[in-house]
């Protein structure tokens, strides 16, 4: 009912909806009726968030969204509003640092955005307008413009190409600032526009914006004066995205189609979502403990001055009569207004500061990683990325690793090792100039292949040559391929070396390559013919028809090409799954186990497969394939039941061999983190014969462990229905690995020994999502739990054939499993992006499969060996220091408070404040901020390298250890008795306030400062005891604070300040320095709260990085042998139980 | 100044819910338990505790001062006590109360800062953190204003030696009892008119305690009158616990230079302050200082406790130490 109304309404914008239509060079088209200026948007990129006038307004608003701020702020109001024991100054001052640094930070970034932003919208552009080229600034292009664009710049708005001034119509762009690939993409202009641009009429009608970058379908209609309109179709090969660079082509025209915020970049640009480090929920939970303490003192306080008050006497002495007011207030706002009173007194409890040192330890300790040399990988210049700076001690936090296999785990550097032809292996033999040197080292029958090999395995070898994408980089602009053609024989070798491929996958590259080792070169792509080279030095042409584009989907791709002979010949290439079910069965037996064996030897494998079209067919699958390309809508859809249709009743010809190399050190990686406690899962898209044989070479799997299989190929093996067999096993899985296993705890230690029985479990694609949505008939949340039972009973789980969405559903699964475990997901390419995106920590890695994992990444680094230094080094050591600082906070603040509260009880309940106002709003902002923030930026508890050398060392933090409950009351315990000792130390001392050596007497504000010395001194010097890593920063910070202090003090009591109104420091600060008791008791404080810290170092089992480097320096001397021998096993072999 | 039908009235509701208020009972425990502790002398004679002190405010029948503690203005009365030799000089000469919150924070905020500073734009106008000793009945400004001044101590004391029956005056030295600073810098005279410090105050009326204004504090030194009077400025300085002592004189004259010797003392005391209606007390302390200031018995004690204490975990230490040492060794062998 209600969708009927709005198709009324809309009912003739229905079209407009969901796509637009753009009149090229904003000229009206015959066909259409009216020619109406339809509205877009200019092409003014607007990134920042604030202007001048809302800056203030807004930015305050955003602020005090945060709960934190906002309960300083209402503090801030209670002592405008209520007398209150403080002046507004105390709260009010720190709650302004705070405000005023966080939005100079925020207006900084936002000045900066706002020059890119004027940078780019200043840009001058030439456009072409009524024939004439004008000088536009880039913000002023409309939809519909034709802009003109030279070689090396980039593209202003998204355009469709209408004309290059290359002759095939092409042109090369790179994407490096949008996904940064690096490589040459090649355009294609609309097919048959006219060459005039000026007399192009025409109208694209295409969808509208959307964010996917290698998505667009429009459609562009060409209306010519004498004839029918035509229509060509459009897809993002026509498109060139603003951000783009043009490369290798002097000049482009370009029609705009989407501009301003409407491109593909700026859709892009919209923020990930804010992901949160567990730390922060151990704080907010630390803070509500704080605020309940808060709230029970002030309740405590304020009963107990209403109990005291109505003892004889105490109300209202004669000396200190109440004022009219306050007789006249009702009793219960007076109890009210005291409440709150109390509430400010013991208001900095909860400090303010923390927030502000807390994200400048983020901010600044992030740099660590980004500076890290080790991290620097001379191949590509670059070192770690840090995109967010919230995560970092959630590298310490890791329990789960999610890695992607290829380009990971592997180099994703691939090298052609054999082909397999018919049956008949063919190894490359290490010589590369015997063009033919097939060398046979396996097959049944070797004088077969001679003969009967002959023809197909040059049809194997023009496969190779002729299916796939890949371009031939062009060393200079005018060499010419001529040149090679006519070439000598022995140069032949020289070039063809030299030759660059670009192509989006690395297989393509290697096997073209490999194609080229056995004499088949592919020497490029002219006019839509693609040249290759035969054995015989002869060029053949083929007529590029068609091609299939791959897709992880249907995990093949095809070419269609007719030969000069005029055979029209369709050749496919794909993973075994997807060719072998469209080719004959006795052709699949031959090279069935070939493949399987390439597969456990760790390669990739393809099969190569043909068909030969007849002009019917090719017709059919021509005008099929013409029609889904210029569909508007499911175009993917059309085009996919087009490619099965086509790609059907193959004849298999061969299948290739592509070895993946290990990334440096993967396995040496790999044992760390499980060392380290961490559980690795490896998600991959490949088939699981090559996932396991990786996984045995990364240690993933050792000799020992027992695999647990759940694969489409056990689930057959019954004969039984998929699911009675998926139930069946996963109970005996669970049997085996979880009830039969050691009553070891999991997840307090998780320290298997050697002995127990390990466990590897791999799953594919196809039972996952029979696990992970069952039928609904069966106990679906039983599999579930199950499944997740044995995953996390195992050392490492294997999921082979993995489409990216399902990769992000298992790691959502294990992050919301009990326990709730932090998952790191690390990958390099495309298909990592929704497992990194899901997981706690996403890690990027700089490979070549393109930047968009890097991007979306929170993390990112050059290789994956980084990754044991990031986690096991930087990772421990954010973690220590942030739970440190936490800890450290919240301790120096309630020893801060507790005498301040103390004191109520010997004051008459009346609010009166210890410490001086300038006492209590410096405390957090200058005497005790610096150290800490140096602390817990440069702190190495335990030294860098030993830290690598023992990943066991990452257990002890593992599960947010530090700042779980018992540390957190072993810090409030410390500094409830470092509290109790100020005050009472103090208080014993003022039985005799004449302190003097005159016999003058201390007063109330000489009592406050001399509590407050104690306590500045106890909480800094703690903090240096607690330092392991002294940098002369730490020694400057410390000890400067310390006389910081002191300078202040004197200062401060040193002038009588005209702003103020009492001046009760004056001088109390020299003359408590001038008493001997003062220092005595000072002294006798600081040591005596010192004193369990000292102690537990003393007690505690030697674990600093000095007892641990004496041991480490042993073995060297050479001295204890068995000391060797544990060394040598903990590195070769690993032992767990250490 | 004392209000009995109010008094009478709480005792009473104290007296019914007595079992209500338990934790009330714990505090008068825990006040025995102090009383104990530090009051381990009878009223009669001197006790020693950080000092010899002497309780003087008469709530005891045999007190010779029990007749002054219900209020009589300029009531006078003496106590005797004795010293068995000579105690040490230079000796100081304190008062101290109890139970009186000098530190309870409407008091301490209840004076004009600018006034004492001697600004006379604010005799007129006192601040209104003075109330209600801001103004007196009739509107006239009260200087110096606020509870603090008002409460300022006014029982006076004098001690003599009997010598052979005779009494002799001991001197009060009042001069240097309050900080240098306080009586130089921060409290300040206003200004004379035509030489006359009572003529700066003109117009304006003393705290309703006092019994004479601020400029006749001190009839014997022109010097030691009005704010940077030093009874007045040790008063000032207000005390950080409820229960305090105030330095009163230094007894350093002529042939007490060396100390008080031995023989038996009266005490004369003008007694004015009324400290019974809010269960305070009032004593008098003599205490001898040394380089490290007044007697301090807590310190001392302290420092024994944490010197005993280190040296048993030094030894424990090295115990600890040589055993981890040879656990080492073993490691190395």
């Amino acid at each position: 009912m209600l969708r009927r109304r709005i198709n009324l309404l809309f009912g003739g914008d229905e079209k407009r909806v969901d796509s637009r239509t753009i009149y090229v060079g904003h000229r009206p088209c015959p066909a259409t009726e009216a020619f109406i200026p339809p509205k877009f948007c200019d092409n003014r990129i607007v990134s920042s968030k604030y202007t001048i006038w809302n800056f203030l307004p807004k930015n305050l608003f955003e602020q005090f969204r945060r709960i934190a701020n906002f309960y300083f702020l209402i503090i801030f109001l209670v002592q405008v509003i209520v007398d209150t024991p403080t002046s507004p100054v105390t709260s009010g001052l720190p709650l302004f640092f705070v405000i005023t640094v966080t939005a100079i930070k925020q207006g900084y970034e936002d000045w900066l955005r706002h020059k890119a932003d004027y940078e780019v919208n200043k840009y001058p552009v030439i456009v072409l307008e009524d024939g004439r080229s004008i000088r536009k600034e880039s913000e002023k292009i409309k939809v519909g413009d034709i802009v003109e664009v030279v070689e090396d710049e980039t593209f202003p708005c998204d355009l469709i190409l209408l004309q290059s001034t290359r002759d095939d119509d092409t042109c090369f762009v790179t994407t490096a600032s949008l996904d940064g690939e690096s490589n040459h993409k090649t355009h294609y202009t609309v097919p048959d526009t006219e060459k005039d641009l000026q007399s192009l009429n025409a109208t694209i009608e295409c969808e509208q914006p959307q964010p996917d970058l290698y998505k667009f379908v429009g459609r562009m209609h060409i209306y010519k004066t004498d004839q029918e309109p035509a229509v060509r179709s459009l897809g993002p090969e026509n498109l060139l995205l603003k951000g783009a660079t043009l490369k290798n082509t002097k000049k482009i025209y370009g029609v705009a189609v989407y501009t301003g915020m409407e491109t593909k970049m700026a859709l892009n640009y919209q923020g990930k979502s804010q992901k949160r480090s567990a730390v922060e929920k151990s704080i907010n939970a630390f803070l509500l403990v704080y605020l309940c303490i808060l709230i029970s003192k002030a309740v405590v306080c304020t009963t107990l001055k209403y109990v005291w008050q109505s003892q004889d006497g105490q109300d209202e002495p004669w000396y200190n009569e109440k004022t009219q007011k306050e007789k006249d207030t009702y009793v219960y706002l007076k109890m009210f207004t005291d409440f709150l009173s109390f509430m400010v007194l013991f208001n900095f409890i909860i400090p303010v500061s923390m927030y502000v040192t807390v994200e400048m330890q983020k901010f600044l300790g992030s740099f660590f990683i980004t500076w890290d040399k080790d991290f620097f990988d001379p191949e590509i210049q670059e070192g770690a990325l840090v995109n967010t700076s919230d995560l970092n001690e959630e590298l310490g936090q890791v329990e789960y690793v999610f890695t992607d296999k290829t380009g990971t785990l592997t180099q994703n550097n691939m090298e052609y090792i054999e082909c397999c032809i018919d049956g008949f292996q063919y190894r490359n033999s290490d010589s590369m100039s015997e063009l033919d040197g097939f060398c046979v080292t396996d097959g049944p029958v070797s004088k077969l292949q001679q003969k009967a090999g002959r023809d197909k395995e040059e049809l194997f070898l023009r496969a190779l040559c002729l299916c796939h994408t890949v371009q031939v980089k062009e060393a200079g602009p005018d060499e010419i391929d001529s040149d090679q053609v006519d070439g000598l024989v022995s140069e032949l070798s020289q070039p063809d070396e030299q030759r660059g491929f670009i192509a989006s996958s690395p297989d393509e590259v290697a096997l073209v390559k490999g194609a080229m080792k056995h004499g088949f070169t592919f020497l490029g792509l002219e006019n839509k013919s693609m040249k290759i080279r035969n054995r015989e030095n002869n060029v053949e042409l083929y007529d590029l028809l068609h091609v299939l584009n791959f897709d992880p989907v249907r995990r093949r791709m095809s070419v269609i090409v007719r030969s000069k002979s005029g055979e029209t010949l369709l050749f496919c290439k794909g993973a075994d799954s997807s060719i072998f079910p469209r080719v004959r069965q006795e052709e699949v037996d031959r090279i069935r186990m070939h493949v399987e064996r390439n597969a456990t030897e760790g390669y990739r494998t393809l099969c190569v497969a043909y068909k030969q079209l007849s002009p019917e067919e090719f017709a059919v699958a021509d005008a099929g394939l013409r029609d889904a390309r210029l569909a508007l809508q499911d175009r993917e859809e059309k085009l996919m039941a087009v490619y099965n249709q086509v790609e059907t009743s193959m004849s298999l010809i061969g299948a290739t061999a592509v070895e993946d190399r290990l990334q440096e050190e993967a396995a040496e990686t790999m044992e760390a983190l499980q060392g380290a406690g961490m559980k690795v899962w490896v998600l991959t898209g490949d088939k699981m014969e090559t996932a396991k044989s990786t996984c045995y070479a990364c240690r993933l799997f050792q000799r020992g462990t027992e695999l647990l299989e759940l694969t489409v190929r056990t689930l057959e093996d019954g004969g039984r229905k998929r699911e009675e067999r998926l139930h069946e096993l996963l109970l005996d899985y669970h049997k085996k690995a979880v009830q039969d296993a050691p009553p070891v705890k999991a997840g307090v230690t998780r320290s298997w020994s050697t002995a127990n029985q390990e466990y590897g479990f791999i799953v594919d694609g196809a039972t996952l999502s029979l696990v992970m949505n069952p039928s609904p008939d069966t106990n679906s949340s039983r599999y579930k739990s199950l499944f997740l039972q044995i995953c996390q009973n195992c050392t490492a789980v294997l999921c082979c054939r993995m489409a990216p969405l399902q990769k992000a559903q298992i790691v959502k699964m294990v992050k919301n499993s009990k326990g709730s475990p932090i998952t790191l997901s690390i990958g390099d390419g495309a298909n990592d992006v929704s497992m990194i995106l899901e997981a706690h920590v996403g890690i990027g890695i700089k490979g070549k499969e393109g930047r968009q994992a890097v991007r979306n990444s929170d993390y990112a680094i050059p290789k994956l060996k980084h990754l044991k230094k990031l986690l096991l080094a930087h990772g421990h050591l954010y973690y220590v220091r942030i739970a440190h600082l936490v800890q450290y906070f919240f301790y120096k603040n309630l020893c801060f408070i507790l005498p301040q509260f103390l004191y109520q009880f010997f004051c008459g309940y009346s609010q009166q404040p210890l410490y001086d106002a300038a006492y209590l709003t410096m405390y957090n902002i200058c005497f005790t901020s610096m150290p800490i923030l140096a602390f817990s930026l440069l702190e190495q508890h335990i030294a860098i390298e030993y830290l690598l050398d023992n990943a066991t060392l990452y257990r002890e933090i593992a599960k947010n250890a530090m700042l779980k409950w018992g540390p957190f009351l072993y810090w409030t315990v410390l500094g409830i008795f470092q509290g109790l000792l100020f005050f009472f130390g103090v208080k014993y001392l003022f039985s005799n306030p004449a302190l003097q050596d005159n016999g003058q007497v201390f007063g109330n504000w000489s009592y406050g400062t001399i509590v407050f010395t104690v306590l500045v001194f106890t909480v800094t010097l703690k903090l240096a005891l607690d330092t392991r890593h002294w940098t002369w920063i730490n020694h400057f910070v410390i000890w400067g604070s310390l006389a910081f202090y002191v300078f202040f003090s004197f200062f401060w009591g040193g002038i009588i300040w005209p702003f103020l109104k009492q001046q009760r420091l004056y001088f109390v600060f020299a003359n408590m320095l001038s008493s001997v008791s003062a220092w005595l008791v000072i002294i006798l404080l600081i040591l005596l709260s010192l004193l369990p810290d000292i102690l537990l170092m003393v007690f505690r089992k030697p674990r600093g990085p000095h007892a641990r480097q004496m041991k480490r320096r042993l073995p060297s001397s050479g001295t204890s042998t068995i000391f060797m021998l544990s060394q040598t096993t903990s590195t070769h072999s690993f032992s767990w139980s250490d | 100044m004392s209000k009995p039908l109010k008094k009478i009235s709480l005792t009473k509701l104290l007296h019914q819910n007595k079992n209500k208020w338990s934790f009330i009972k714990l505090r008068q425990f825990y006040q025995s338990l102090e009383k104990i502790l530090k009051e381990t002398c009878s009223y009669a004679e001197l006790c020693t505790n950080n000092g010899h002190w002497l309780d003087y405010t008469g709530t005891e029948m045999n007190s010779s001062c029990f007749s002054c503690s219900s209020v009589k203005p300029d009531c006078v009365c003496e106590l005797t006590f004795s010293f068995s030799q000579l105690f040490e000089g230079p000796v100081f000469f304190y008062y101290g109360l109890s139970n009186y919150y000098q530190n309870y924070r409407q008091y301490g905020v209840s004076k004009d800062a600018n006034q004492l500073s001697g600004d006379t734009t604010y005799f007129l106008s006192p601040q209104d953190t003075c109330s209600p000793y801001q103004y007196d009945s009739s509107g006239k400004p009260i200087v110096p204003c606020g509870s603090i001044a008002n409460s300022k101590f006014n029982d006076t004391f004098k001690l003599y030696l009997m010598v052979n029956g005779v009494k002799t005056l001991v001197p009060f030295d009042g001069k240097g009892i309050a900080w240098w600073t306080d009586y130089n810098v921060k409290y300040r005279n206003p200004a004379t008119v035509n030489g006359s410090l009572a003529k700066a105050f003109d117009g304006t009326v003393k705290p309703p305690n006092w019994p004479k204004p601020a400029y006749e504090l001190d009839p014997s030194d022109a010097a030691n009158n009005g704010f940077v009077n030093q009874d007045f400025l040790v008063w000032m300085r207000r005390a950080a616990l409820p229960n305090f002592r105030k330095l009163y004189g230094r007894i350093t004259g002529g042939d007490y230079s060396q100390g008080l010797p031995a023989g038996n003392y009266t005490l004369q005391i003008n007694y004015n302050y009324p400290v019974v209606n809010f269960k305070g007390t009032k004593k008098v302390i003599f205490s001898n200082v040394s380089w490290m200031g007044g007697k301090n018995e807590f310190l001392g004690l302290a420092y024994l406790v944490i010197g005993c204490l280190c040296v048993v975990m030094a030894i424990v230490m090295l115990i600890v130490y040589a055993k981890y040492k040879f656990s080492d060794d073993d490691d190395m062998q």
